[in-house]
C-alpha cells in the first residue's frame, strides 16, 4: 500500500509529460547503481545504494535525452537502446562479482525473469522484509514533501516548460530531481514487489485518476488512492488464489484502470456513449419542433404535420421516427391531435430557439 | 533613443547547422516590432534565444541594456499555441496566473489578490466568464486569448508573442490588435512574430525580415518593401511575384496591398505560409 502510493505521485508527472515509458526504463536501468552501490558497501539498505540508484536514473534519463536531440531517433527508440545497455551491464556485474548466477536465453528475453538473479542477489544473506516497509514510508514521504512543496513550480514545468524558464523556475532541474526521485522510489519499490509492478503502479492509476478529474491535485490524491486500494485488493485476492502478490495487484491495476475507463463519470466510454445518444435524440426533437414550427397554420399543415408523414418528409426510419415523436411528447414540446402532431407553447419556444442557435 | 531589446551577432546553431546567422537588431522602447520571414526562417529561434531558452553559439542579447537574467521580471512571453498539452488537467484562470509564478518566487503558493489580477486579465481579453472552463474544452482562438492574459498578468515591459494570430478569426485578431495598441499606448514594447504580410503595416511600426540572417530591419515604411520580400522569402516563392504586380510603383507593399486592384481575395495568397528553405 505504501508502495503503491509512492509510485504513483511521480507518476502523475510522467504520465502528463508522456514519458510512462521512461518509468520502465528507469526501473531496469538502476540494477547497476544499486549493484556497483552494494560493492562500495556491502550493504543492501544502505543510503548510498539508494543514491547510486537515482544517480543512474538521473543518467538514464540524460542518456535518453541525449541521444533523442540528435534527432537521429525517436525517444522511445533511444529509450530502447539505453535502459537495456545498463540493464546488461548491471546483469554482468552481477554474474561475474556476485558469484554463482546462471542467465539463460528466457531470462534475457523476458525482462521480468531477467530480475530473477537480483532476486537472488537480494537474499544472498540478507533479510530485508521489515526493511523495505521503513524505506518505502521513507520515499513516500519524500515524494509528498517533494510534490507539496514545488506543486506551482512542478505544474508550470510540465504544462509549459518554456515559461517556467522563462519565469527563471528551472525546469531542468525540476525534472532531474524529478528523475532522481522516480529512480530513488523504483529502488524501494521493486525491493518490495518486483520491477514489473513497479511500472504497473506508476503509470496504471495516474492514468485512471486522469480520466476522473480536472484538476492536478486531485489527480494526484485520486492516483495515490487508486494505487492504495488496489494493492489492498490484489493483496487479499493474492491470498484468496494462492497466487503471487505483486502479480495481483498488477491486476488490480489494471482492472481499475478498465473500470474507470468505462465508467468514469465525464471522459468514461458509457459517459461519452451516453452523452452521444441524448445529444442525437435531443438534435431529433428540435428537427421535428422546427419542422412542424415552420408548416404550422398552412394549409399544408394537414398534410405535413401527420405523424406517419414524417418518415417521408425527414427521411427518418419509422421506428426512429415514433421514438422521436415519444421523446417530443414526453417532453410536453408537442401534443396529438388525432393523427396530427401539434406544437405546444414550449415546443414553439424550443424550435425557435434551435433555429436561432443555427 | 532607448533600446528594449538590442542583438549584437546572436548566432544559433542546433548542432553544426546555423540556424540564425549573424543577427543585429535594435527593438525601440514603445513600439509594435513584427518579426517576419519564412517556416524554419529562426522566428521562434530568435525569441527562445533572447529569453534564454536555447544557448546562443555566440552574440549578446541585452534587455534594457543589461543582461536577461537581471531583467527577467520584465520580460513576458506567448509561446506558439501547440508548444503545451492542452489536455493538461486545469482550468482557464489556473493557467492565467501561472503568468504570477515568476514574481511569486520559490515555494509561495497563489492566494487571493493573483486570483484576483488573474480575473482581470481574463476581463481584458474577454474571457472571463471561462474563468472555470477546463482548457481541453477552448477553441483555437480562446487558448490564444489565455495564453495573452497570462502575459498580462505578467505585467512585463517588453512582451515576445509567437504567432498570436494564428488561426484566429477576425473578431479576435482585432481584439488582440486592440490589446497589443492598448499596450503600446501604456509604454510597453511588443515583438510578435507574424505571418500575414498584408496586415503588417496597418498593425506595426516597426519590422524585422528575418531569413537565418537578417534581411532588414527597421520602421515599416522604410524597410518593409518588396525588394526586401523577395530577398527574405527567396525567387521560389511564387506570391512575392503576385505582390509586385499589385504593389505597382507605390513606394511600399502595404500601402499597395489596400488599394491593390484584386481586393482582399485576390491578396489572400499572402496570408499562407511560405516554403521555408529546404
Ligand atoms: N530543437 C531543435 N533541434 C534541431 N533543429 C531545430 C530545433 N528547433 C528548430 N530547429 C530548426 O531550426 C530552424 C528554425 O526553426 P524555427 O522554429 O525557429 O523556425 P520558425 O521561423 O519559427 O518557423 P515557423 O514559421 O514554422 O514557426 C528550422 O529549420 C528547424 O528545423
Ligand atoms: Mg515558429
Amino acid at each position: 500500500m505504501v508502495v503503491a502510493a509512492a509510485c504513483a505521485l511521480p507518476g502523475v508527472f510522467l504520465v502528463l509529460r508522456k514519458m510512462s515509458m521512461m518509468s520502465d526504463a528507469i526501473s531496469h536501468a538502476i540494477l547497476p547503481g544499486i549493484v556497483i552501490g552494494f560493492f562500495a558497501t556491502g550493504d543492501l539498505g544502505s543510503p548510498i545504494l539508494i543514491a547510486g540508484a537515482a544517480l543512474t536514473g538521473v543518467l538514464t534519463v540524460a542518456l535518453v535525452e541525449m541521444i533523442s536531440s540528435t534527432r537521429l531517433i525517436k525517444e522511445d527508440a533511444a529509450i530502447g537502446i539505453v535502459f537495456p545497455a545498463l540493464f546488461s551491464i548491471g546483469v554482468i556485474l552481477i554474474a561475474r562479482y556476485a558469484g554463482d548466477v546462471h542467465l539463460d536465453v528466457d531470462a534475457v528475453l523476458l525482462g521480468e525473469l531477467a530480475f530473477a538473479p537480483f532476486d537472488r542477489f537480494i537474499v544472498a544473506g540478507h533479510d530485508i522484509g521489515p526493511r523495505s516497509l521503513y524505506l518505502m514510508s521513507g520515499v513516500l514521504v519524500v515524494n509528498v514533501l517533494f510534490i507539496v512543496i514545488f506543486f506551482k513550480e512542478l505544474k508550470v514545468a510540465t504544462f509549459d516548460a518554456g515559461l517556467a524558464a522563462a519565469l527563471g523556475l528551472m525546469p531542468a532541474l525540476l525534472h532531474y530531481l524529478l528523475m532522481a526521485l522516480v529512480s530513488v522510489t523504483a529502488v524501494g519499490a521493486f525491493d518490495a514487489v518486483g520491477s514489473i509492478l513497479v511500472v504497473a503502479l506508476m503509470v496504471g492509476p495516474p492514468s485512471a485518476a486522469y480520466l476522473l478529474t480536472d484538476r492536478l491535485s486531485v489527480m494526484l490524491a485520486l492516483s495515490a488512492v487508486i494505487g492504495a486500494v488496489s494493492a489492498v485488493l490484489g493483496y487479499w485476492f493474492a491470498h484468496l488464489l494462492d497466487a503471487s502478490i505483486g502479480g495481483a495487484m498488477a491486476t488490480m491495476v489494471g482492472v481499475a484502470f478498465f473500470f474507470t475507463w468505462l465508467l468514469a463519470p465525464e471522459k468514461g466510454y458509457v459517459a461519452r456513449q451516453r452523452r452521444r445518444r441524448r445529444q442525437r435524440w435531443t438534435f431529433a426533437t428540435k428537427m421535428l419542433t422546427v419542422h412542424l414550427l415552420s408548416h404550422e397554420g398552412l394549409p399544408e399543415a394537414a398534410e405535413e404535420c401527420r405523424e406517419d408523414h414524417l418518415t417521408d418528409h425527414l427521411r427518418w426510419e419509422p421506428a426512429f421516427a415514433s421514438q422521436a415523436v415519444r421523446v417530443a411528447l414526453a417532453g410536453g414540446l408537442v401534443s396529438r391531435r388525432g393523427p396530427l402532431l401539434e406544437l405546444t407553447d414550449a415546443g414553439r419556444k424550443h424550435a425557435s430557439r434551435a433555429v436561432v442557435e443555427i | 533613443m532607448n533600446h528594449a531589446v538590442e542583438v549584437r551577432d546572436l548566432t544559433v546553431a542546433y548542432r553544426e547547422r546555423p540556424v540564425l546567422w549573424d543577427i543585429d537588431l535594435n527593438v525601440p522602447e514603445g513600439v509594435l516590432m513584427a518579426i517576419v520571414g519564412p517556416n524554419g526562417a529562426g522566428k521562434t529561434t530568435l525569441i527562445k534565444a533572447v529569453l534564454g531558452l536555447v544557448k546562443p553559439a555566440a552574440g549578446e542579447i541585452l534587455i534594457y541594456g543589461r543582461s536577461f537574467e537581471s531583467q527577467q521580471r520584465r520580460v513576458g512571453y506567448v509561446p506558439q499555441r501547440g508548444s503545451v498539452d492542452w489536455d493538461f488537467p486545469t482550468n482557464v484562470l489556473d493557467v492565467v496566473t501561472m503568468g504570477l509564478y515568476g514574481r511569486l518566487g520559490w515555494f509561495r503558493r497563489p492566494g487571493r489578490n493573483e486570483r484576483a489580477s488573474a480575473l482581470q486579465a481574463l476581463e481584458k481579453v474577454g474571457m472571463a466568464d471561462f474563468a472555470d472552463r477546463q482548457i481541453s474544452q477552448l477553441s483555437g482562438g480562446q487558448q490564444q486569448r489565455v495564453f495573452l492574459a497570462r502575459a498580462l498578468v505578467q505585467d512585463a515591459d517588453v512582451y515576445f508573442m509567437d504567432e498570436p494570430f494564428q488561426g484566429v478569426d477576425a473578431t479576435t485578431e482585432r481584439a488582440i490588435i486592440a490589446l497589443l495598441r492598448e499596450l503600446r499606448s501604456a509604454g510597453k514594447t511588443v515583438v510578435v512574430v507574424h505571418h500575414d504580410l498584408q496586415t503588417v503595416p496597418e498593425y506595426f511600426d516597426e519590422v524585422l525580415l528575418l531569413n537565418v540572417r537578417r534581411l532588414a530591419s527597421g520602421q515599416v515604411d522604410e524597410v518593409f518593401t518588396e525588394e526586401n520580400l523577395r530577398k527574405t522569402y527567396g525567387g521560389r516563392v511564387g506570391f512575392v511575384g503576385a505582390l509586385a504586380g499589385t504593389a505597382g510603383s507605390a513606394g511600399t507593399v502595404g500601402a499597395a496591398g489596400r488599394a491593390g486592384p484584386k481586393g482582399p481575395g485576390g491578396l489572400s495568397g499572402l496570408t499562407t505560409k511560405g516554403t521555408g528553405p529546404g
